[in-house]
């Protein structure tokens, strides 16, 4: 097969890309440059994608023996994530730009470039694994990765079967360590470089400092259950359901418990916070459901459900009612943020996912 | 280095090798670089065995100057120049540097009244970016010079600018021929007007030394940059041809080996290499450009009959235009899609410049030409030079049309 490798830089993607080049597979490297600020290329300041990570691309492209490229992305990962993420903070919701980036930029934007271009798949450092769905011939569905820490099906449940079909991820039967090791017995330099953890575009970690300078001051209050204003916020967006630290409240509850945001009202910008038992949640609405590991349920689905990245998995009762799935949880789950994705198992095999729209 | 990593070492080489086999690549990128030619490579590895500073004063030192001073001589003669008015830099870019900035300075010096720098809006990076940057920490005030369509300043245009304001006018540098798209212009009549004016003028002669006839005297410019791995010498050296009497403030301070305005030991090797490409190419010079014209329009028409609605940028083929330069902008594609599918099919080209290859950004030459954003995106360049043949431009020709039209799929 003809793969395109998207290279970050890191170490994941370049033992993929080994590892397909390694398969047999015609394989060409590719740096997706997503700085929305072109001139961090020549200045080589710090941005969300460096001259740095396209270096270490290019020199484990060269290793691996790969022709190498750069595309710029910048306009389209502007558009479709990094807008995105400001205007669903906006919104009161709590959006994963990681999420976003592989259902709008990785799997669509590359991957229609890639096979319009005359490539069969797009291959990528994910920790995640793809399988024939049993019984459905054709068809393939994603698996966790055998490295349940370093799994990242979640962020990926938002593909439809046709983008999973066109994707090879390398990595889904190895632990990390096995892909560090691996990494450095090929000779690859990233094979210590340090996981990525912040929000790509956010380079020193401040995501409040980052939606105060998009979103300016938009002050409001910080109310109790009962409606009693406690106190005052200079912005929403600051706050996560579930979030219990930073409040800015310097009166303690009446109970002496600590205090937890239960919702976020974006038009009054009204933060409502409450004890942690107010948290707990069984019947969750979502949207723009896609089922990539199964059809469409008919009737009422018995699965587990997962959240939020790197949350537990909760056992769940679904039914799809036109775009809506109604999602009731067997035992109450705290802190579900709406704009987060809702993705649903059977085992280890994602069955599909939806977003988070409301909770109670 | 134990024998295991040395194998490494080698596998990796081994291991780029076959994804790019020289023998199987069809080179039409020469304006980024070219081949070096034997001669040069001859005198280059002959002279790497050889021990001497040219600065010393003992006789391994006297050798090596000699060289040197032999290899200034043979390129002064070639282009117009006293030896005294060649002075060696590290490359094209680092005498761009130092006749724009150091010109600058000088004059600005000498008349703090003098700051502004008139420079084509179509200059490569290395002018376009020191007058910039002397926009921006040294007060200059920077007059882009508009070009027609076709990539020309008119000299008219150059005569305006500087009568807007004759004694505020520090220093004029256009360039004589474009990287990108390959129009000559009219250097002559340019530095004729700025000497009207006894404005220093400098010309970025990079792509046009291997090429076409280029003179200090014959132009009177007061300064112009040449280099040598665009003309089949090694990349790393270059010279800023500087005429008797000017002296701008120097940009590397050290030892001022060349006329206390350049410091730094001299690469003898690259120098001499430099010196045998100059030769070759001079002696070449009027039939090369005849067999480099001829494979050109060979090109073009390949091109237009496979894209017919391709454009060709620039000059029309002629007097007004580098010969072994074709430059298309392939409507509904983006460059980097055909510069990726070309190379799959061994064929090496060129999006611009490669100083801004890596990220695509549209061609500040082709916006400047009046292009639009995505005609500028969508365009390449083919480049010819001394190892081109029929050959290349009919496997151009075989694959050309396939590839523009997968291109605009991936473009929508």
């Amino acid at each position: 097969m003809r793969v395109l490798a998207a290279m970050s830089g890191g170490v994941d993607s370049a033992v993929a890309a080994a590892r397909a080049a390694a398969a047999g597979h015609d394989v060409t490297g590719v740096h997706l440059a997503l700085s929305s600020n072109p001139s961090s290329y020549r200045t080589g300041a710090r941005g969300c994608c460096t001259l740095e990570d396209a270096r270490d691309a290019r020199r484990a492209a060269d290793v691996i023996g790969i022709p190498f490229y750069v595309w710029d992305m910048a306009e389209r990962f502007h558009g479709d994530v990094v807008e995105d993420f400001v205007s669903e903070y906006a919104q009161g919701r709590t959006p994963n730009p990681c999420l976003r980036c592989n259902e709008k930029i990785k799997f669509a934007a590359v991957l229609d470039r890639a096979i319009a271009l005359g490539f069969d798949a797009v291959c990528t450092g994910h920790h995640a694994r793809l399988e024939p769905v049993p019984g459905a011939r054709g068809l393939t569905r994603l698996v966790r990765s055998v490295d349940a820490a370093k799994d990242q099906s979640y962020v990926l449940g938002v593909l439809r079967s046709d983008q999973l079909s066109r994707a090879m991820f390398p990595l889904g039967d190895s632990t990390k360590d096995q892909v560090r090791k691996e990494a450095a017995e090929r000779g690859l330099a990233v094979a210590d470089k340090p996981d990525s953890h912040d929000v790509c575009f956010i380079p020193d970690g401040d995501t409040h400092g980052f939606l105060s300078r998009r979103l300016g001051s938009a002050p409001g209050p910080i109310v109790a259950v009962d409606g009693t204003v406690l106190g005052e916020h200079d912005g929403a967006f600051g706050f996560t359901i579930g979030q219990r630290k930073g409040l800015g409240i310097d009166r303690p509850s009446p109970d002496g418990k600590p205090r937890f945001v239960l919702s976020i009202e974006p038009v009054s910008r009204t933060v409502t916070v409450g004890p942690a038992d107010a948290l707990g949640v069984v019947e969750i609405e979502a949207t723009r459901p896609v089922w990539s590991g199964c059809f469409a349920p008919t009737g009422s689905l018995d699965c587990s459900v997962q959240l939020r990245a790197h949350g537990e998995v909760h056992p769940a009762v679904c039914v799809q009612d036109g775009d809506v799935v109604r999602i009731s949880l067997r035992e109450p789950a705290r802190g579900i943020a709406p704009g987060q994705a809702a993705v649903f198992y059977d085992g280890e095999a994602v069955l599909g996912s939806a977003t988070i729209a409301a909770a109670r | 280095m134990s024998n295991a990593s040395e194998a490494a070492g080698r596998d990796r080489i081994q291991g780029l090798g076959a994804t790019v086999t020289p023998a199987s690549v069809v080179y039409l990128d020469h304006a980024a670089t070219t081949p070096v030619v034997p001669a040069a490579l001859a005198a280059m590895t002959e002279e790497l065995g050889q021990l001497g500073n040219p600065s010393s004063l003992h006789n391994a030192g006297r050798r090596a100057r000699r060289v040197v001073e032999e290899s200034r001589e043979l390129i002064a003669e070639a282009y117009g120049a006293r030896p005294s008015e060649v002075v060696f830099t590290g490359g094209g870019t680092e005498a761009d540097n130092l006749a724009v900035k150091g010109l600058y300075w000088a004059r600005r010096a000498a008349e703090p009244a003098r700051r502004r720098v008139l420079a084509s809006a179509t200059e490569h990076h290395a002018v376009l970016d020191s007058v910039r940057w002397l926009a921006e920490h040294e007060h200059a005030h920077a007059d882009w010079l508009a070009v027609q369509p076709d990539g020309v300043v008119r000299p008219a245009t150059l005569a305006e600018a500087i009568e807007a304001d004759p004694a505020s006018v520090a220093l004029i540098s256009i360039m004589w021929a474009n990287n990108e798209v390959g129009s000559i212009q009219p250097i002559a009549d340019l530095a004729a007007v700025a000497a009207e004016h006894q404005i220093p003028f400098h010309s970025d002669a990079v792509q046009a030394a291997g090429q076409l006839p280029v003179s200090l005297a014959g132009t009177g410019a007061t300064a112009l940059t040449i280099t040598a791995h665009k003309i089949g010498g090694p990349v790393g050296v270059g010279a800023l041809l500087l005429a008797k009497g000017a002296q701008p403030v120097p940009v590397l301070h050290g030892g001022g080996q060349e006329r206390d305005v350049r410091s730094g030991t001299l690469d003898v090797p690259a120098i001499r290499g430099f010196a045998a490409a100059v030769q070759v190419a001079t002696e070449r010079r009027d039939e090369e450009t005849k067999r480099l014209a001829a494979l050109r329009d060979d090109l073009i028409t390949q091109v237009l009959a496979a894209v017919p609605d391709a454009v060709l940028n620039g000059a029309p083929p002629g007097p007004g235009r580098l010969p072994g330069n074709a430059h298309f902008s392939f409507p509904g594609c983006e460059g980097d899609a055909l510069l990726m599918l070309l190379d799959a099919r061994g064929i090496a080209c060129s999006t611009g410049s490669a100083c801004t290859a890596g990220v695509a950004q549209p061609s500040h030459v082709l916006l400047a030409m009046g292009a639009t954003d995505s005609r500028a995106r969508g365009s390449l360049r083919f480049s010819l030079g001394h190892s081109s043949e029929q050959a290349d431009v009919d496997a151009l020709g075989a694959v050309i049309g396939e590839v523009v039209e997968r291109a605009r799929r991936a473009a929508r």
